[in-house]
Formats: structure tokens, sequence, C-alpha cells
């Protein structure tokens, strides 16, 4: 199994779009940081960038990744090794190295200009999403045989994330505005992977005051201990599940 | 030699501040307590109070005579009476330090208390644990100055204010500094005075609180981290210049919080890291004008219940949102104003942007109706719809404008 992850980090290492990736990255928050000028602004820019970015590049990637080396899962299947580990080792390898580049890229430029809590939560939170978008492009790779279909299906899941989900909140805001569901709605948000993390970090910040009542549920909710435990448990489940469905679609796969 | 009894009488007057005898009291001297000294002296004397601690109770001064400490002589109030009740014009106090007093929410007792009278000098005193510190009540021409006045007020309920003047016209208040009471200083009708060059800062509640006190002037003030910045309310001519209002953060903390304020001046303040700079609501022909809105949450919140103000030549740098209103009716005028958020340029060169600027942003006007959306604060699809509104505005109030922005921001 270690091999394999071996295997797979080289490989993905080698790749020239992962080393893109972490230059960009880089670019982007040195240029954030210094464009802005105090460090908690620098922070917020860099929010936005991260939960648009990271999300983007972790399922896309990933996907065709899984795709392009179908042939070396077939090789490997042929072997005498368990269908789990080739899955999970096929899993840790992207993971790991995604997390890698993106603590390389982000990590130390947040660590050099705001080396405090928020901004090793920012970090936190960015390897998080890393790891949650790969694992539903390892389930967006398995439902589907055809490339085009499994990268349509990721775009379309990293669109609804971070772009739909907020419309749909909007509305449901709008809709029901008469009435008293605001708490409701909050913890619809907070199913969103990436308005989850947004919030938690908006909370850290001196900001939070302006998100008002809202603000306060949240910080009621998913401020106290008991709502970090919630919080990170979502954002686990979220790691998770998506990688369950797909480990136990690929232990059945025929093909 | 003449002998005119107007030149006795001239002569009498001469004298008399030299006739006036100062009375020392002190563990060194005849007198060992305040209270048997007050007893002898007549109007004009002085009371020279030396080092050490005084705890007499409740003082009432009756005649028009000064107190001066030397060396920081102590009167505690041992948390049950109220300290000094100046019940007679003309008195002085001077160089005390004045503590613990009572506490009572039915006769409010203060550290120092002045009662119905005129000429009142409070100079150089440190107020420390009072529950209110000075209290003026139906007091003219007094003057405060130089006071520390500070508590360790923990709720609003449980401490009074630091200066509080009540039914008072032409009182003064200078370089007092102020902290830790439930409003730094706090204005009931209260006319003709002027507040100038304290700092009032970490009080549970406002700063300064003004309500139904006309033609008054608050003028180098700072105010900063105050439970909820400072309030101005129901008050006409109210002249606020060259004020700090910096870092009054909070759920409901303003810089300036205005209600029902009309035919006022507001001219070169700074507003600073506030929730919201200015929240004008009901607030008639008021004159912004050479401010500075600084990292703020909103610069200003103006409702649509406010008319014919007038906001010009302010510099708005680096807040969230520049300007925030709840409805469509807009009956107020901004002008030649520095946005940092403009993006128009100047071809004709006079240093004013060629396109108007609106400082409305869309969400903005959407979280005003609905408050719930902050939910969505700094979302990819909320800068999605910002950019959208600002190329082709369509639901944000179509006069909300400002017709010539600054390319460059004022000097203030």
């Amino acid at each position: 199994m270690n091999r394999i992850i071996k295997f797979v980090i080289l490989d993905i290492l080698r790749n020239k779009i992962i080393l893109f990736y972490t230059l960009l990255l880089a670019i982007l928050s040195f240029s954030m940081f210094s464009l802005e000028d105090n460090e908690s602004k620098g922070l917020l820019s860099l929010l936005n960038l991260i939960l648009l970015n990271v999300p983007l590049v972790a399922i896309i990637f990933s996907t065709i990744y899984i795709y392009n080396s179908s042939e070396f899962i077939e090789l490997l299947i042929s072997q005498p090794i368990k269908r789990n580990k080739i899955w999970i080792s096929l899993f840790l390898g992207l993971n790991t190295s995604l997390v890698i580049s993106f603590i390389i890229g982000a990590g130390i430029p947040i660590l050099l200009y705001s080396p405090n809590l928020i901004g090793i939560i920012l970090i936190i939170i960015g390897c998080i999403i890393s790891v949650i978008f790969t694992s539903l492009a390892f389930l967006c790779s398995i439902i589907s045989r055809d490339k085009a279909k499994g990268i349509g299906m990721s775009i379309l899941i990293w669109l609804f994330f971070s772009l739909l989900f907020d419309g749909l909140i909007m509305f449901l805001l709008f809709q029901l505005a008469d009435y008293p569901l605001e708490n409701w709605i909050a913890i619809i948000a907070a199913l969103n992977p990436i308005d989850l993390s947004r919030i938690v970090i908006l909370l850290q910040l001196d900001l939070s005051a302006m998100l008002g009542f809202t603000g306060a549920v949240f910080k009621q909710t998913f401020g106290t201990s008991w709502g970090i435990l919630i919080s990170s448990s979502l954002l686990i489940l979220w790691m998770i599940i998506p990688f369950m469905i797909s480990l136990i679609k690929f232990n059945k796969k025929d093909h | 030699m003449i002998r005119s009894p107007l030149f006795t009488i001239l002569l009498i007057i001469i004298c008399l501040p030299i006739c006036a005898k100062n009375i020392h009291v002190g563990t060194k001297y005849p007198h060992q307590k305040i209270k048997k000294a007050l007893s002898e002296v007549v109007d004009g004397d002085t009371i020279v109070i030396h080092e050490g601690t005084y705890k007499e109770g409740n003082i009432i001064i009756q005649k028009k005579i000064t107190l001066l400490g030397i060396n920081n002589p102590v009167l505690d109030g041992e948390k049950k009476y109220e300290i000094l009740s100046i019940k007679s014009s003309g008195v002085i106090v001077q160089g005390l330090i004045i503590q613990n007093s009572g506490f009572s929410t039915l006769d409010d007792p203060g550290g120092i208390k002045i009662y119905n009278c005129d000429n009142v000098i409070i100079k150089n005193n440190e107020l420390s644990n009072n529950f209110f510190g000075i209290y003026l009540q139906q007091a003219n021409h007094c003057k405060i100055e130089n006071n520390r006045i500070h508590a360790n007020g923990v709720e609003e309920q449980l401490i009074g204010n630091g200066i509080h003047c009540w039914k008072s016209d032409s009182i003064i208040i200078v370089g007092n500094k102020i902290n830790g009471h439930r409003d730094g200083i706090y204005f009931e009708f209260v006319t003709n005075s002027i507040i100038w060059r304290n700092i009032s800062f970490a009080n549970i509640r406002y700063g300064l609180h003004f309500m139904f006190s006309n033609d008054d002037a608050y003028i180098s003030n700072v105010f900063k981290n105050n439970g909820a910045g400072v309030s101005v309310m129901f008050t006409h001519r109210v002249k606020m210049f060259n004020n700090y209002f910096i870092n009054n953060w909070g759920d409901a903390a303003y810089g300036l919080l205005l209600k029902e304020i009309s035919d006022s001046y507001i001219l070169h303040n700074r507003f600073i890291n506030n929730t919201s700079g200015i929240y004008m609501e009901g607030t008639n022909r008021i004159l912004v004008e050479h401010n500075a809105f600084n990292e703020n949450g909103w610069g200003m919140k103006i409702q649509a219940s406010c008319m014919d103000n007038i906001i010009r030549e302010n510099n708005f740098i680096g807040n969230t949102f520049d300007i925030s209103t709840n409805g469509t009716l807009v009956l107020n005028t901004f002008n030649e104003n520095y946005w940092d958020k403009y993006e128009g340029y100047d071809l004709d060169k006079d240093k004013f942007g060629d396109v108007p600027y609106r400082p409305l942003s869309l969400f903005s006007v959407m979280v005003e109706s609905n408050s719930s959306l902050m939910l969505l604060f700094r979302s990819f699809m909320v800068s999605l719809l910002d950019k959208s509104e600002k190329i082709i505005p369509s639901l944000t109030p179509e006069n909300f404008i400002d017709n010539k922005p600054r390319m460059h921001s004022v000097v203030i």
C-alpha cells in the first residue's frame, strides 16, 4: 500500500500542473498580502481566492488524474492486491500531494504575513477543502465511465457549492423572510463546506460584528466548543462519505 | 487725608480678598476633620486639605469657599455616602482624590454633586470608583477641568456616568479623561455648553450621550473603545468639530449615532474602525463636511427618514460598505467626496471624476431589507451580484449618487 502511495505522489509531483498550481497559489497569496495594507484584510481577500480556486483545482485535477490512471488501476487490479487498498492509496496519494502543494503555495505566505490563530485556521481549512473536493472527485469518476461526463459532473459540483448553493440560500432567505427561520437557514448554509469554512473564518475576524443577528446565531451554534465539534465533524463527514460511497462502488465494479 | 464713606467702602472691597483666611486640615494641623473646618469658615475662605485619607461620610458645602488639596489628599466615601455635595455658588474644588462613593439608584450619589447653584469650578481632581463621577443638577456657568475620572463598571445598571449634567446651562467641560463608567459624559437638557479636549474611552455604554441639549458644541475630543460609541439624540444646533471616533466595534456600536437631530454641523471629524461610522435617523439639515471615514464596517448608514442633509468633501477609505440606506427615497445630497472604490476617470483633468459614482452597493441595500443575508457576506455570489449591479444599476436607488466624485482624497 505504501508503495502505491509513494508511486502516486511521485507521479503527481512530477506533473507540471501541480507545480503550476503551487506557483499560482504562492503568487496569489504574496500579492494579496502586499496589496492590502493590513494583514487581516489580506487574509480576507485570500480567503475568497482560496474558497474559489482550491476546490476547483482539487476536484478537476483529481477527476482527470483518476481517469488518466485507469489503465494503471486495471493493471493493479490484476495483481494480488486488495481492491480497498488500491482505491485508498490512490486517495491518500492524491490528497497528500494536493495538501503539500497547498501548504507550500499558500501556507508559507500566510505563516510569514499572519502567523496567528486565524492564519493557522485558514491553512487547516484550505487543506480540508482540498480533501473534501478530492473525495467528491472520486465519487464523480466512479459514477461515470465516460471521462467527459465525469469531468462535467465535477465542474457542476464545484459550481453548485461555490455559486448555486448561495443563490439557493438567498432565495430561501427572501421567500421565508416573514418567518423566524434564520436559525434553520444558518444550519442549511453550514451544510455547504465552502460556506461553513467562510463563516468560520469570518467569525474569527473583527468583521463578525457586522454579521449582526445571523452572526450571533452562528456564533451561538458554531462558536462554542460544541459548535466547533459539530462544524468539524460536518467537515469530516464531507471528507469521508463521498469517498466511502466511491469505495463501495469501486469494490463492486466489474470492469 | 480724605475721609469719605466712599473711600472706606473702596478700601474694604480691596482688602476683602486679603481678609479671607486659609484654614488648614491635616494630621499635623489644628483641624483634623474637614467637617470641623467647614463649620468655622465664612464665604471666601479656603480650606487647605493636606495629605491623608479622610472618611467623613457626606460633606455638604453651603458656603462660597475653595477646597484645595495639597499632595493628593483622599476623600473616601466607604461605598456608603455621597462624598462632596455642593449647595453654594462659587465653590472651587481642586486637587483632591475622591473615591468609593455609595451606590443607590434612588438618589444617584456622586463623587461630587452640584445642586442648583452656579459658577462652580471642579479642577485637577481624581475621581475613582464612584457611582457617578461629577453630577451637575441645575447648575449654570460651571467649569469641569482636567479631572481624571475612572471606575471599573461591569454592568450598565450598576454604575453611573462619568460627568453627568442635567438641566444646566453654559457649562464648560475641558481636558478630562474618563473611563469605565456607564456613559463617559452625559448631557440632558443642557444648553449653550462646550465639551472640549476630553478623552472618553472604554465606557460601558456611550463615550458621550446627548439628549435634548440644544446649542452645544463638542470639539477636539477623543471617543474610543466605548461599548456603543457616541450618541446624540433629539437635539438642535449641535456643532461637532475635530473629534476622533475610534474602535467602537460591536453588534450595536456606532461611531456616532444621530437621532432626531437638526441644523447641526459635523466638520473635520475622524471615524476610524467603527462598525458604523455615522448612523443617522430622522436627521435634517445637517452639513457633513471634511470628515474622514476609514476602515469602518459601514461608513455611513443613512435611514430614509433623513432629509436635506449635505454630505460633501469627505474621504471614504477602506470601509467595507461606504454607505447604506433602508429605502428608495433619497433626499440628501452627496457632492465632491472622495471614494476609494471609485473606478472612473478624469479626462478633463479638473481633479473630479467624469462619471458619477454610486456609493450604494447592491448587497448593502439587500442587507438593509433582509439582515439575515449577511450570512452570504464575502461570498462569490455576492461579489458577482455587486459587480453586475455596478455595470447596470437597476435595483439601487437611482438618485443616490455623487455627481462630482474626487480623484484624490481631501486634505483634512
